[in-house]
């Protein structure tokens, strides 16, 4: 299991953000190791949300844990046969816990997004 | 001629000065770009009006000729495609229709499909032809339909822009040879005076300041224009009586010659600015 979680800042709390999380944090279930990487779509002009979840799609993860997530964003993941869920503690490792322990339930609201209208 | 009348937020005046403007100006159009809201046609009443579609290109994918390289991914800005499930997908709404994503595919895999956005709306009021820009509910930019009614006519014509200083009224004000910036005398009103004031002088383009619902000076106000030099061409007093003559819909140039007069010589102070 391939799980991406956006970072802040701190590299090891979930970004509210998922578009725009500065970071992200892939952690391979298998072989037990994590990678941060920069996400390339943080500042994006648009469609930060979809080049997001571009992003985890092509780094082969299945799972995301994210606070929140926009339409766009979750129509790329869905249709990748990503599945996401909802973040319930601050930090990212201690998610990763509550998930294997089958503790996070799956993101059931997506808001339409926080397009600026510029 | 085209006189663009902005303002950075809505309830300012926009129409009220357009329309008034365009009601005493001699042959000019009046162009309506507040396409998300248009309701200059509520004063002037058009008759005879003809609706003409608006649409803008979408692309679409030949998915038997995409051999998934992701040039067109890779292409566009805007991240208005993804890839997933082995074949582009795009979204509408993000979408900006450049066409870039046709132009860089090796397998000749996209074409571009019309999409509805909008409707430019054509009529006459008292021989001022009237023009209005309408989107689509649920649309995300106006651009396309703004640029549709700018191109409606070649006539000399008073442009209502959109409130704001973003992408669509950059659209309306970019053919304008002078903007009027509509201004409140509050602190709210001068903070989204500068707003629209640095997109004008962004664009090179000579102005002038109006300030409307004056009920008194707000020194902050004039500083500013004096500071940046921008020639304070009228105060509309606020006033009851004329509020309520636009709140039913009738031009208030034809109902108060005090006002007619104003809006007469900024009229002729505006052909003489935007011709020097």
């Amino acid at each position: 299991m391939m799980i991406a979680i956006p970072l802040d800042e701190t590299k090891k709390n979930v970004c509210v953000s998922f578009g725009r999380a500065p970071y992200y944090l892939f952690h391979n279930t298998e072989t037990n190791t994590s990678d941060i990487i920069e996400n390339p779509a943080a500042r994006a002009a648009g469609g930060a949300g979809i080049q997001a979840a571009q992003f985890v799609a092509d780094h082969s993860a299945d799972t995301v844990i994210t606070v929140r997530c926009g339409q766009n964003a979750s129509d790329v993941l869905l249709a990748s046969g990503i599945a996401v869920y909802q973040s319930a503690q601050t930090s990212a490792a201690d998610n990763l816990k509550l998930l294997a322990e089958g503790k996070l339930e799956k993101l059931s609201h997506f808001h339409p997004g926080f397009h600026g209208k510029a | 001629m085209r006189i663009a009348v902005l303002s950075g937020k809505g309830g300012t005046g926009k129409t009220f000065v357009s329309v008034n403007l365009a009601a005493v100006a001699q042959d000019v159009a009046y162009i309506d770009c507040d396409a998300e809201e248009p309701n200059g046609h509520l004063f002037f009443r058009p008759e005879s009006v003809k609706d003409t579609t608006v649409y803008t290109m979408l692309p679409a994918f030949d998915a038997a000729k995409c051999d998934g390289c992701r040039k067109c991914l890779e292409f566009c800005r805007f991240n208005a495609l993804a890839f997933v499930q082995g074949k582009p997908r795009v979204f509408p709404e993000v979408c900006h229709a450049c066409g870039g994503c046709a132009l860089v595919c090796p397998q000749n895999a996209v074409t571009e499909e019309k999409r509805a956005v909008g409707t430019v709306k054509q009529g006459v009021s008292g021989g001022i032809p009237v023009i209005t820009s309408m989107l689509n509910p649920g649309e995300v930019s106006a651009v396309p339909v703004i640029k549709a009614a700018l191109h409606a006519t070649d006539a000399s014509a008073v442009i209502d822009s959109p409130p704001g200083s973003g992408c669509s009224v950059t659209e309306a004000v970019s053919g304008a040879d002078y903007c009027l910036l509509v201004a409140e005398p509050t602190a709210f009103g001068l903070h989204n005076l500068r707003m629209v004031h640095e997109l004008v002088t962004l664009l090179n383009k000579p102005l002038g300041i109006i300030v409307n619902k004056a009920d008194g000076v707000y020194p902050p106000l004039e500083k500013f224009c004096a500071d940046h030099h921008a020639p304070v061409l009228a105060h509309i007093l606020y006033s009851q009586k004329l509020a309520q003559i636009s709140a039913e819909g009738k031009l208030a140039v034809q109902h108060n010659p005090q006002l007619r007069q104003l809006f007469e010589s900024l009229w002729e102070t505006v052909i003489a600015e935007a011709a020097s």
